[in-house]
């Protein structure tokens, strides 16, 4: 525990320090909320446009803080020997990992609230209610996108490219999955990709229970969707996740 | 007491075989230096004993740990400077030193390691503002922050000016001092003659090659003389110095010229290190 907290008040430091990920991970979805609720006025499938808005920015917000966020630091200290470096030390890896993943849910709430409260001063939009089924879909949804972001590292090869391969699959997947706006009108092609894809069911989950008073449990098949995500990205990270840098 | 024994230590990448028996032994408070050209696999067998790699056969026992299933009691007491590693770019190198203190159960004042490794008037920059020499200065500081009683050093000078590598020299030996033992990887020469109780020279695997660095140099008993005869240089090794010398006064003084740039020298390690590692290579 004394490790835990020790290595989470450094994680922090070292998060909020960078600017790049301050800005890319944390404000990113900030400042795209304010531009689209500048551009979409009226509703949206017959809600305020800015509330919906709102809710497909969290979902895009869990998947660039916990998928994308976590796959570049993780890349870019592996790639520098800091993992190697860290593995050195009595710091058992769980611990290490732990605080990592504990330090991102950190971000993310934060970016969380701020855009509850961006939303209320920009768009009077309303404070969530079930405030419980909120809680548990969030962390369901960044626990699973953490999973994948963990997998995902064995994959990418270079600190370098890292940031752009992520974004190349963050991007498109919010587009699909409506983060942006609505997706009915998206050619058949495109939603069908879109119903395998993780945020699009963390979506369902936000705007159930933000837009339509419902609870988590309403949707049995979307949580055991997003669950299954996890679970596939925890069993590739066990077989693909590496310490060290790549030989040479 | 010994620090490090190794027994017949194997390891192969694929059908590469990396080491093919390595046998060698470090006591308590030695500084031991492993020297040998690259690819010779020094890091691979710095890393077996550090935890990161397994092996393929042999004994090793490091602080009496076999690394290979050690955890947190284990890395309580070694210190590691990796031979490429970089720490956290926004962190100062102070942050850095708490960082790293905190994983341990006893670590040492982190003002005090940053004085002893010569950053004091950094203690405040940031990682990314280090010189190269300072940053590999800040890797033996993040390593001695645990006061760890082994230290290993992949090749911790390379790369450096020769101003930095003399400070590298003197810290290092202000280690010993402290009662650590340090296994010690190196490519140069003269920094494994200068640290080292005793060193190993390993070659494609297998160790050629043991001793203070004085009985490695002391096995070879041809002396070299070096002069120069109308504008050539002239260089005779010889096991018989005083003759040779005697007759090449006497031929000079005779025809009354001078041996211009007459040098006498007994051979140095780098000298014995060559032909050691030139005689397999046929």
């Amino acid at each position: 525990m004394r490790l835990v907290r020790h290595q989470l008040k450094w994680e922090q430091r070292l998060f909020w320090r960078s600017r790049e990920a301050a800005v890319f991970v944390f404000l990113f979805p900030i400042l795209l909320f304010t531009l689209l609720t500048a551009v979409y006025n009226g509703r949206i499938d017959g809600r305020p446009a800015a509330s919906v808005l709102l809710a497909g920015m969290i979902g895009y917000g869990a998947a660039n803080t916990a998928f994308a966020g976590l796959a570049i630091t993780l890349v870019t200290r592996r790639e520098l020997g800091i993992l190697k470096r860290i593995r050195g030390t009595p710091l058992p890896p769980a611990v290490y990992l732990t605080a990592v993943l504990i330090s991102i849910t950190i971000v993310f709430a934060i970016q969380v609230v701020s855009l509850f409260v961006l939303g209320r001063l920009l768009k009077s939009t309303p404070w969530p209610s079930h405030l419980l089924s909120l809680g548990l879909a969030l962390a369901l949804g960044a626990a699973a996108f953490a999973a994948l972001g963990l997998a995902i590292t064995g994959f990418i090869r270079s600190q370098e490219g890292s940031s752009a391969v992520l974004n190349v699959i963050v991007l498109p997947m919010a587009f699909l999955s409506g983060s942006f706006g609505p997706t009915r009108h998206y050619p058949a092609v495109l939603r069908a990709i879109a119903a395998v894809l993780p945020l699009k069911y963390l979506l369902d989950l936000i705007k159930g229970i933000y837009l339509h008073g419902q609870q988590i449990w309403d949707q049995p098949g979307a949580v055991a969707v997003l669950a299954a995500w996890g679970l596939f990205g925890m069993v590739v990270a066990l077989r693909t996740f590496r310490w060290e840098p790549r030989e040479g | 007491m010994s620090a490090i024994t190794v027994r017949d230590l194997r390891k192969s990448y694929g059908a590469y075989e990396a080491l093919r028996g390595v046998s060698f032994e470090i006591e308590e408070g030695e500084v031991f230096g492993l020297l040998g050209p690259n690819g010779a696999g020094k890091t691979t067998t710095i890393e077996i004993l550090e935890g990161y790699r397994t092996r393929n056969g042999g004994d090793v026992d490091v602080l009496g740990f076999d690394p290979e299933r050690a955890a947190s009691a284990f890395r309580e007491r070694i210190g590691v400077v990796l031979q490429q590693s970089q720490l956290w770019p926004n962190l100062t190198v102070a942050e850095t030193h708490r960082m790293f203190a905190g994983y341990y159960e006893h670590p040492r004042n982190a003002d005090e390691v940053i004085a002893l490794v010569g950053l004091a008037e950094k203690r405040d920059a940031r990682v990314k503002t280090l010189s190269g020499g300072q940053k590999r200065r800040l890797d033996l500081g993040v390593a001695l922050v645990g006061d760890p009683d082994l230290v290993f050093l992949d090749e911790p000078t390379t790369g450096f000016d020769p101003a930095a590598r003399r400070a590298a020299w003197e810290m290092i030996r202000s280690l010993r001092s402290l009662g650590k033992t340090i296994l010690l990887t190196t490519h140069y020469l003269d920094e494994a003659e200068q640290l080292a109780d005793r060193l190993a020279v390993l070659r494609e695997g297998v160790i050629i090659q043991e001793g203070t660095p004085a009985e490695l140099t002391g096995g070879s008993t041809e002396t070299e003389v070096r002069y120069r005869k109308d504008g050539r240089e002239v260089v005779v090794r010889t096991t018989d110095p005083t003759k040779l010398l005697h007759q090449l006064t006497a031929e000079a003084l005779a025809e009354g010229r001078e041996l211009e740039g007459l040098s006498v020298r007994r051979p140095t390690l780098e000298d014995v290190y060559l032909s050691l590692t030139a005689e397999h290579e046929e």
